[in-house]
């Protein structure tokens, strides 16, 4: 009996020491085991006179107790440092880029023609298209330019044969729309055209979109009004100035140029808006009666207004780009500038 | 049109500066693009007199001079300029001038003499683009002393306006000043122009056989006139701050006369016209030399001015070399016409000519200016040239003259197309401004339109006339209202835009090239390939349409290999252009380009090179966008631009809509590439094509699985093989999975081993394992006997 502070004083020590599950393990049955030490003084209590019994069975008990507790205190210290071990082994550097496909990017033409139909669309255009190659009658004819109008020198065309054509413009999905489609409409018209020009600012194929809207009581204010709201959701800025120049296109009447403040120098005058401060940037108008006569519209009921614009010359203003030609190199430097 | 600023001034003079000036006619639409001053800066040159010119003792290409600066004393100046004589005028920088480009002039010895100042010439003064050859010569009446800048009027500026092609009426000083007098309320006026009388009777016969096309035509006969003699200094002047070079002085007259008031003019040299000049459409087969050297072919729609031998000029485009006036010139027939725009329209251009005479017939021409014109040439010429007006000789067809046109403007049409009611009087007066006639009706007003108008036909016309004077930005600005419809959204569609996105996540760029590539790249990646050939390219390796995406594909890929960029992903959504002209199709196409490792290089990337799997996983998965990966299939096919063995016809629902391949090696060769590439290319209309989801209900029975491993020739499609085994695997399979395909140790020469795991799963029971091993059995039964196949053990 009298060994028991020794016994446990010797476990102790022999936990304190143990540096593994398994080593913790052993001295558990070796103290606390069936034939354990400490389960061998309990039971030799039965050799105490009854009187003595009771506390040292309490002693015993105490000590088996506090062994246990220390016993499964180091049990968790061992688990933790374990477990601190392997985090330690298992790290990584977070730093080292990742693995797999990096991403791609749209085309800028592309970012910029789908944010125009997105404006659009959201307020109820739709989105139409039509043929790249196409005939006189639509590209020219049935947009008030019939042969030899001087305006056919506006836009250098590129010819098949004598009547097919690659399109100028998007104008003639217009007409085919109000061929098809009895008013209202609210069309938005994106895609390429091709104009027989090629120099610093010009490339022989570039990329418009065209609105028309008609109803009925259709004014040059709701032209306006709709152009301003566009450009200035387009810049995100609801200060742009914008003004509207008379000018002239076949298909409408009133005719509009639309200039806006420029948005490299907010109007102060640079080279990109020639120290103008103002920087061209769509054409509009009231439609024609004569083109609303080619789609069999009745032009005393329904008025509209259609708008045109060019998506490489908005990018170009909107990301900065100061070259024209490099749209169309499809150099990875600078397409990877837009993803 | 260029014009000088001073001498609009003349006919109209607003308050504001040049810049004012050309704000206010730009917002008018008559736009602006250039102003510039039409001399360079300098300061301290004077008029001054040649007083004598003697050889320089030690230059045989100097001169020394004495001037007369008007200053009191005489000035010794050594000159160089081969044309400096004594009693010229000249322009004369005293010493402490300061010369363009911040030249000074100092006291200076040349060649040991003296030289006190500088004889200028117009290129040294910035009046002129091209070296002058030698000094500027001054008339005679030039006075001594005065201040050259102000005496030649130098603080004035050319202004260029590009005009819109509805706006013939401005192109001349007149037209602008008009245009200028309304925006300004001020009055316009010109120099006043009065009949010359003539001073003898000889008349020479006009015959116009076309009074439709030609419906005015004025002639005057003009004889002993000087040509020999110089074109007045504010002659060449106005027309050189104009865009016009000084020829000689009949053409500078008919040149100025046109730049001042509309009326292009012609001038024949009497000696080569015989019997009569005739207004005719040219005779198929008759040729003209032109005034620039050039010989064309007329065509039997072609105006013509011509004589009793054959054509002379074409009407309002150019005249003829022969009949044009020349040093020899004693006698000129003078020629102001009014050629309808129907006749001169398109006539330059198909003869490959632009002039300035056919830039202002095609436009309209006022058809009342015909006599004013020749009045105001004719006392010109004189003035300058000398010479005897005989009468004029005029042809007139008042039924092909345009007539005066009346067009109708409704109040309630102009207040509802700009969205707001102007007033009236405010109406009436800007239509008056514009010097259109106006009578009041109930509902508007009636309004003639003047005759250099041509553009005013219809009332939406004059509503923009009225818009426009009002000013476009005073007019309200309003939102459109527009009842909200809902419409339908297909929802089997699969959206252009997340195919473009699916490309971007699996690493690619998206691409745009031209729709028009270079024949013999389509014709080396598709030899077979039809498609239309642009008439007028703008150069010969952009003028055949693209049959297929994959040519300006491979344009990029090159030109990216060329910039040291080793790994490229491209792809592109756009039309391609198949068959002739009569038989066309534009089929919507979306293609892409892999080029170069599969991973980008990294640390931890494959740097193994994109092989075919690689660019099929990415055609896979836009496939997979359209929820039915059944409707497709690949099969092995030739084409001309890919490997044989390495490529494919692509199928959607049974129809051949595309290829993938790896590029050709032979074709790469050919195109001189650096890098092996793979392409493909879909229709858009079968990528689009989706379903709507159906849902099946998840079935809470176990799947059972089985794994085959199978032998087959290694020349057979797997494609084949999982067909087999799909259709006798029965209706409970629920996914067949290809593990596993090895060729080399353990497989007879010649063959592969295919390796599946097989799926089933019944809705409502437990499968048990006879059923499967029923199933199992038949598909190793089918695939031995049409396939050859051996299970392995």
């Amino acid at each position: 009996m009298d060994h028991l502070p020794t016994v446990v004083a010797e476990a102790r020590a022999a936990i304190q020491a143990a540096e593994s599950i398994p080593a913790l393990e052993a001295l558990r049955v070796r103290y606390l085991g069936k034939k354990g030490e400490i389960t061998a003084l309990l039971k030799g209590l039965g050799k105490l006179p009854p009187a003595e019994r009771p506390a040292a069975g309490e002693r015993i008990n105490e000590a088996k107790q506090a062994l246990g507790q220390e016993l499964e205190a180091r049990r968790q210290a061992l688990e933790k440092a374990e477990l601190e071990a392997r985090l330690a082994a298992e790290r990584v550097d977070v730093t080292l880029p990742g693995r797999g496909q990096a991403s791609g990017g749209l085309h800028p033409v592309t970012l910029t023609l789908e944010r125009i139909e997105g404006l659009f669309t959201r307020i109820g255009y739709e989105v139409a298209v039509g043929p790249e190659i196409e005939d006189d009658y639509h590209n020219f004819e049935a947009l008030n330019i019939p042969a030899h109008h001087p305006a056919r020198g506006m836009a250098d065309t590129f010819y098949f044969d004598a009547t097919r054509l690659l399109r100028t413009h998007t104008s003639p999905v217009q007409v085919r729309t109000m061929k098809e489609q009895a008013p209202p409409i609210r069309i938005v018209c994106p895609g390429r055209v091709y104009r027989s020009d090629s120099d610093l600012t010009h490339t022989p194929m570039f990329h418009q979109v065209e609105g028309l809207l008609v109803d009925e009581d259709v004014s040059f204010a709701d032209l306006k009004g709709t152009i301003e709201d566009f450009l200035h959701a387009f810049f995100e800025r609801d200060d742009l100035s914008v003004r509207f120049r008379p000018s002239y296109f076949p298909f409408t009447e009133p005719s509009a140029e639309v200039d806006i403040q420029c948005v490299m120098c907010s109007g102060d005058g640079c080279r990109v808006c020639s120290h103008s401060g103002w920087l061209e940037v769509m054409g509009c108008g009231m439609v024609h009666p004569e083109v609303f006569r080619h789609s069999g519209i009745d032009a005393e009921r329904y008025k509209g207004f259609a708008f045109g614009m060019g998506a490489e010359r908005l990018a170009m203003l909107r990301y900065g780009v100061n070259d024209l030609r490099l749209f169309f190199d499809n150099d990875l430097r600078f397409l990877r500038q837009f993803a | 049109m260029k014009f000088s600023e001073q001498w609009l001034r003349e006919w109209v003079s607003p308050q504001q500066d040049v810049q004012g000036l050309a704000d206010q006619i730009t917002m008018a639409g008559l736009e602006v693009d250039a102003i510039e001053p039409v001399a360079a800066v300098f300061e301290g040159v004077v008029v001054a007199e040649v007083v004598s010119k003697a050889p320089h003792p030690d230059a045989d290409k100097l001169a020394v001079c004495q001037v007369d600066d008007g200053s009191g004393e005489r000035t010794q100046v050594v000159c160089g300029a081969p044309n400096v004589a004594v009693g010229q005028k000249v322009p004369f920088a005293r010493v402490g001038a300061v010369l363009p480009g911040d030249f000074k002039i100092r006291k200076a010895k040349l060649r040991g003499v003296e030289s006190r100042g500088m004889i200028c010439s117009a290129s040294e003064l910035g009046m002129a683009e091209e070296t002058s050859s030698g000094i500027l010569e001054l008339p005679l009446e030039a006075p001594v002393g005065e201040a050259f800048r102000v005496w030649m009027g130098l603080d004035d500026h050319s202004v260029e306006v590009d005009l819109t092609p509805n706006r013939g009426d401005c192109l001349s000083i007149k037209g602008l000043a008009r245009e200028v007098g309304v925006l300004n309320r001020l009055p316009v006026e010109g120099p006043a122009i009065a009949a010359v009388a003539p001073s003898h009777d000889e008349r020479f016969a006009v015959r116009v056989e076309d009074p439709e096309r030609c419906p005015r035509y004025i002639g005057r006969l003009i004889k002993g006139v000087d040509v020999a003699v110089a074109t007045p200094l504010w002659m060449v002047e106005r027309l050189r701050r104009s865009g016009v070079r000084s020829i000689d002085p009949v053409v500078d007259i008919t040149n100025y006369v046109m730049l001042e008031l509309g009326q292009p003019l012609h001038a024949f040299d009497r000696a080569n016209l015989h019997g009569a000049v005739i207004v005719r459409l040219a005779r198929e087969g008759e040729q003209l030399v032109l005034l620039d050297g050039q010989t064309v072919a007329l065509r039997d729609d072609t105006l013509v001015i011509a004589d009793e031998r054959g054509p002379l000029a074409i009407a309002g485009v150019m005249g003829g070399e022969n009949s044009g006036v020349s040093a020899a010139t004693r006698d000129i027939f003078l020629e102001s016409a009014f050629f309808t725009p129907l006749a001169v329209a398109g006539q330059a251009r198909t003869y490959g000519l632009h002039t300035d005479a056919s830039h202002r017939f095609e436009r309209g021409v006022d058809p009342q200016l015909t006599r004013e014109a020749v009045e105001r040439a004719t006392r010109l010429l004189i003035d300058i040239t000398g010479g005897e007006a005989g009468p004029l000789e005029e042809s007139r067809s008042d039924d092909h003259l345009p007539g005066e046109r009346e067009v109708r403007l409704r109040s309630a049409r102009l207040e509802q197309a700009l969205g707001k009611a102007l007033p009236a009087e405010e109406i009436g007066e800007i239509l008056e401004r514009l010097g259109l006639g106006i009578t009041l009706r109930d509902d508007g007003w009636q309004v003639k339109v003047p005759s250099w108008r041509f553009d005013l036909t219809i009332e939406e016309d004059l509503i923009e006339e009225v818009a426009r004077i009002h000013g476009y930005n005073r007019l309200p600005v309003r939102r459109p209202a527009a009842r909200l419809a809902l419409r339908a959204d297909h929802e089997a569609r699969v959206p252009l835009g997340r195919l473009r996105r699916q490309m971007v996540a699996r690493g690619y760029q998206e691409a745009v090239t031209y729709s028009f590539v270079a024949p013999e790249l389509q014709a080396a990646l598709l030899p077979d390939a039809v498609s239309p050939h642009l008439a007028n390219p703008i150069s010969s390796d952009l003028s055949v349409m693209r049959a297929s995406l994959f040519p300006g594909l491979v344009r990029a890929l090159e030109h990216n290999l060329n910039r040291q960029q080793s790994r490229v992903r491209l792809f592109e959504a756009g039309l391609v252009f198949r068959g002739e002209l009569d038989d066309l199709q534009q089929v919507p196409m979306l293609g892409a380009l892999v080029c170069g490792p599969r991973e980008p290089e990294g640390w931890a990337g494959s740097r193994e090179a994109v092989d075919f799997f690689d660019l099929k996983g990415d055609l896979e998965s836009l496939i997979g966008l359209g929820g039915e990966p059944e409707a497709w299939r690949f099969e092995p096919a030739p084409h001309s631009a890919l490997h044989p063995g390495q490529s494919a016809r692509i199928l959607h629902r049974g129809e051949p809509v595309g290829w993938i391949g790896a590029l050709h090696p032979g074709v790469r060769a050919t195109l001189g590439l650096r890098a092996d590439a793979l392409l493909f290319e879909v229709r858009q209309d079968a990528l689009t094509h989706g379903r709507i989801a159906a849902f099946t209900p998840l079935s809470r029975y176990p799947e059972v699985r089985r794994d085959l491993a199978f032998l087959v020739e290694a020349s057979l499609p797997v494609q084949a093989l999982l067909d087999t085994i799909r259709g006798q695997a029965g209706e409970w399979l629920t996914e067949s999975r290809l593990f596993d395909v090895y060729q080399g140790k353990g497989v007879p020469e010649g063959c592969k081993s295919v390796a599946l795991g097989l799926t089933w799963q019944h809705p409502s029971r437990t499968l048990n394992d006879e059923e499967i091993n029923q199933l199992v059995d038949a598909i190793v039964d089918e695939s031995r006997q049409h396939l050859g196949a051996e299970l392995r053990g």
